[in-house]
């Protein structure tokens, strides 16, 4: 039996990273009696070693609650755990438009920050009810009173209300729970319409197959009915329904307002899309829930394997990491200088971080992964527009009319001190500042910029302009035309494909004469001369030269001296495989993978 | 299929010291005793010259370590053991190493006495401070001493140098040419300076000369020991027409030898093929071995022709000779055009590294100087 939608509260927790989030979802969990305090470990949600590690959610989770208000009454509350990064927007806004409420929760002591706003906004967006929450209120530096004018002023929420907590110490948790059930509005839907069903998330369980996270808006979704993907057409019958609290319980059917999992053997993730909308076969909805798009990758990189032995164990790698997330995608790329590998493509810098990261711990791979590279459009005389993933695609300059590139709209919050250094970055990379405002004594700045411009060690130069303490968010803007150009680099005249990167004309000479410098360095001295080029077209824009070697010889060699000497040949015709070979040069794989490694 | 000449190495482990740069098995002992040391050395000689019956001695050579520390007795009684198991060649070369100090200068005439014919002098400066650095026991004033007393007691006498020291320009190694110059008679080792694993220099990080200096030194080096008629055979020795070192020489173009005492080494070539031969380097296992079984072989690893070929074509080609294709197919029972890289070789002869005709290959001057880089270009495929 589906529970009274006037007993249902589903609701989200929205914050910025580290403000505390897991540890409150923890909280509620316990407090709500879901699992013992052995079955407790910490910040169950986060599932995912490398989630954990990095304190941010990557797949959306859910857990019912069972809570006795003080009313006296029993509700059903269903917190649903959002993607923590900028990446995942899209997924953020799915999450949150299965509740109807949310806990905006902000560290007393830190304040407002980009993901706080970003999601705050959100959430407004998703019609939500807030419940604002400070946390860490514990701490000596907690300073709630101007926090909450912060708030206020910054987000645009009537704070009078504002509940302060510890979800460390459980301080303050009862209110939350409390204001979940007495400020948050009953879900809507009607149990005898016709079945719409928001796909939220999809997973796969080596045991279930994949799962399917949903939010009944109307009708009941029950196990053996034959149910349809609106985006898709396909059709499945469901095995499974059930919940988490938060270990899996199975139930018959999910009613109006109700959060839930559901199985249908459906073999890939890659056949669930999320913002799907469900419904019954045999009597579909008319029309589909609203909003949904289909993902699609923003950033794209190449990841070779450094052993070329270790091809087959990548496409398998990769091929078992799809099973569970279909938003990034992977095709075979051949390079003359990094050998065989995969042009992938993600959501955004981080996803791709995360993908490269698990490969290489999780299937202990040793990647190189070559610059990252936004999706270009490009337009050609003969009227044609073409997506660009790589810049080794490029067409011939005389085929191209224009070319357009992403924009992003970007957030950066900043303490004033750091201002300055944060402007003159923004600046740098083509940026045009939309808005400065100041957040007590910190500065929001909102920055138009290239995503080409954000892939490459953005993060890192923000970081390290900031000490640390620039927060920032962003949102894909649009397309806008640019005077881009595409340097190849050449050794001796030879093309080494896996350096080729697009970049605005006017930062052409400045990044081609880097990479050159740079490889000079790394290339080692060879018996002849070599030439490394940064070129547009048939345009030397930067060179560089490695001299030729002068002298390597062994001073002495007797007696058994040539044996030993022997053992370092044999070494070489081994160390060979890892050279790749342009023109008369030989250059050792290592010194790509340096050549990318600091380039971003 | 066996050479009928061979050439006998026999390596005296000890030294009054060790010195910083030095990576040969090497030894200081307190106290040696020479009867035991004699009695090895020459039960391990006997032991191979068994197994290479009616071969025809080409040249004995005695390294080490500090072979002049040994007792001339001792050398005497080696030389004669070696005359009577092969057969020796007219005017047989037998060389030793020697260090400049005083106390072994004094036995120069003994050994020659013993039957020593060639003396090759540890010199390595003629600056007081460099051979400080270099933890000789020597001065500058005893190495000219030494070189004299050599000429005068022995027919044909080498020295080494060494360059490249950390600090030293071109102009400081051209003054301790110089002094070469006027005392070298027809042979001369010029060696740079190479930081080598488990040496203290090694472990105190000293840091030699870079690449281009190497190179400046090497190439100044090349130069003025030809205009003085003392052409480079070999990467680091350089001699007269005639004076080159036979023992050296033989060795590198792939001949036979027998390697006696603790870490020697080497090559014998028997119906089966050639074997590479290692003594036991430590001194006290090495003698402990030998006086139980009659040799001290630590391993002994058969080559097979494609090895005996890389090594023949890797030490060869440090000759200025280069490889002798009728030699190599002799040797090796292989053609020499068949063991190098198609590739390679034409890259090499092209940039002007390497010289191929109907004799064989040899490196140019500019080849020599990148020999390892060239030597991978043609072995490695």
């Amino acid at each position: 039996m589906s529970t009274d939608l006037s007993h249902i509260r589903n609701f989200s927790i929205v914050a910025h990273i580290d403000h505390g989030k897991s540890t409150l979802a923890d909280r509620l969990i316990q407090m709500c009696g879901g699992l013992t305090d052995r079955e407790m470990s910490e910040q169950v949600l986060d599932s995912m070693e490398l989630e954990r590690e990095r304190g941010i959610t990557i797949k959306a989770q859910t857990v019912r609650l069972k809570y006795k208000a003080a009313d006296g009454e029993t509700y059903q509350l269903n917190l649903m755990d959002t993607p923590g990064h900028v990446d995942f927007t899209y997924e953020v806004s799915r999450s949150l438009a299965a509740c109807e409420g949310s806990v905006l929760m902000v560290d007393a002591t830190q304040g407002v920050e980009a993901q706080t706003l970003a999601n705050a906004y959100l959430a407004i967006n998703a019609d939500h009810e807030i419940v604002p929450v400070l946390n860490k209120i514990d701490l000596a530096a907690a300073e709630p009173d101007r926090i909450k004018k912060q708030i206020e002023e910054v987000v645009g929420l009537d704070v009078s209300e504002a509940l302060e907590i510890s979800a460390k110490t459980g301080l303050g948790v009862d209110s939350v729970l409390e204001a979940l059930v007495t400020h948050l509005p009953a879900p809507t839907g009607d149990a005898d319409a016709a079945l719409k069903a928001l796909l939220v998330d999809s997973w796969y369980d080596s045991y279930l197959g994949v799962m399917i996270l949903v939010r009944i808006k109307d009708g009941v979704l029950k196990k053996g009915a034959k149910i349809r993907m609106m985006a898709s057409g396909a059709t499945y019958q469901v095995e499974k329904v059930g919940y988490f609290a938060p270990k899996p319980v199975d139930v018959s059917e999910l009613g109006p307002g109700e959060i839930g999992f559901i199985t249908a053997a459906i073999k890939t993730v890659a056949d669930t899309q999320v913002g799907d909308t469900i419904t019954e076969d045999k009597r579909p909805a008319d029309e589909a829930l609203p909003g949904f798009k289909p993902s699609v990758p923003v950033v794209f990189c190449g990841l070779f394997p450094v052993d070329a032995g270790q091809f087959e164990d990548l496409r398998d790698s990769l091929a078992k990491l799809h099973l569970n997330d279909a938003s990034f995608h992977f095709d075979t790329e051949s390079s003359a200088a990094l050998g065989l590998g995969f042009r992938c493509g993600f959501l955004g810098l981080l996803h791709l971080e995360i993908i490269q990261q698990r490969l290489e711990r999780e299937f202990d791979l040793d990647l190189i992964t070559t610059a990252p590279s936004v999706v270009y459009k490009i337009h050609t005389n003969a009227g044609d527009v073409k997506e660009l993933h790589n810049p080794v695609d490029m067409p011939d300059p005389t085929h191209i009319d224009f070319i357009e590139e992403p924009w992003i709209n970007a957030t950066i919050i900043v303490p004033d001190e750091y201002l300055g250094a944060v402007l003159t970055l923004c600046t740098d990379r083509r940026g045009a500042q939309t808005e400065l405002t100041y957040v007590g004594s910190r500065a929001m700045v909102q920055y138009r910029l290239p995503l080409n411009e954000v892939v490459i060690d953005f993060y890192d130069r923000l970081k390290s302009v900031s000490r640390g303490y620039a927060s920032f968010d962003y949102e894909l803007a649009a397309y806008a035309e640019g005077d881009l150009v595409k340097v190849s680099i050449l050794v001796n005249g030879e093309l080494v494909d896996a350096l080729s990167f697009i970049v605005h004309a006017s930062h052409a000479e400045t990044r081609g004469r880097a990479i050159c410098d740079k490889l000079k360095d790394l290339v080692p001295r060879q018996l002849f001369k070599i030439a490394i080029q940064a070129a547009i077209g048939g345009n030397i824009i930067a060179r560089s030269t490695v001299s030729a070697m002068r002298k390597d010889v062994t001073a002495k060699c007797y007696g058994g001296d040539v044996s030993r000497k022997r053992k370092l040949l044999d070494k070489q015709k081994k160390g060979k495989k890892k050279m790749r070979q342009f023109g008369n040069v030989e250059i050792p794989q290592s010194a790509f993978l340096e050549a990318l490694k600091t380039d971003g | 299929m066996p050479a009928s000449g061979i050439s006998l190495y026999i390596h005296w482990p000890f030294c009054a010291s060790k010195c910083p740069y030095c990576d040969f098995n090497s030894h200081v002992a307190d106290s040696v005793d020479h009867h035991r040391w004699r009695r090895g050395l020459l039960a391990e000689l006997g032991y191979f010259a068994n197994e290479t019956k009616g071969r025809q001695l080409t040249s004995i050579f005695f390294g080490g370590g500090t072979p002049s520390l040994m007792e001339p007795e001792t050398t005497a009684a080696l030389i004669e053991a070696a005359k009577t198991h092969w057969q020796p060649v007219d005017g047989l070369e037998i060389t030793l190493e020697a260090n400049p100090s005083t106390a072994e200068t004094k036995r120069f005439q003994a050994f020659r006495d013993a039957g020593v014919n060639r003396l090759s002098l540890g010199v390595q400066s003629f600056r007081d401070s460099y051979l400080g650095f270099l933890g000789r026991g020597h001065s500058a004033a005893e190495a000219m001493d030494a070189i004299r007393l050599a000429a005068a007691t022995f027919s044909r006498f080498s020295f080494d140098l060494i360059y490249g020291l950390p600090g030293q320009t071109a102009d400081d190694f051209g003054q301790d040419l110089d002094q070469a110059l006027q005392l070298a008679r027809g042979h001369l080792s010029v060696y740079q300076l190479t930081i080598e694993p488990g040496t203290a220099f090694h472990r105190d990080a000293v840091v030699a000369a870079n690449e281009d200096t190497g190179a400046e030194m090497y190439e100044m080096c090349q130069q003025r020991l030809t205009v003085a008629g003392m052409p480079a055979y070999e990467v680091s020795n350089h001699a007269g027409p005639g004076k080159e070192c036979r023992h050296n020489l033989e060795i590198w173009r792939g001949g036979d030898y027998v390697g006696v005492g603790p870490g020697a080494h080497g090559h014998v070539t028997g119906n089966a093929g050639t074997d590479s031969i290692y003594q036991i380097h430590q001194p006290e296992r090495w003698l402990a071995a030998v006086e139980a079984k009659k040799h001290g072989t630590a391993k002994r690893q058969a080559l097979t022709p494609d090895e005996r070929a890389e090594e023949i074509l890797m030490t060869g080609l440090r000759l200025t000779e280069g490889v002798n294709q009728d030699q190599f197919r002799a040797l090796t029972g292989l053609e020499l055009g068949d063991r190098l890289d198609p590739g390679g070789l034409e890259k090499m002869v092209e940039g002007g590294f390497l010289v191929s005709d109907d004799v064989g290959v040899r490196v140019t001057t500019t080849g020599r100087l990148c020999l390892n880089e060239v030597l991978r270009q043609l072995l490695v495929a």
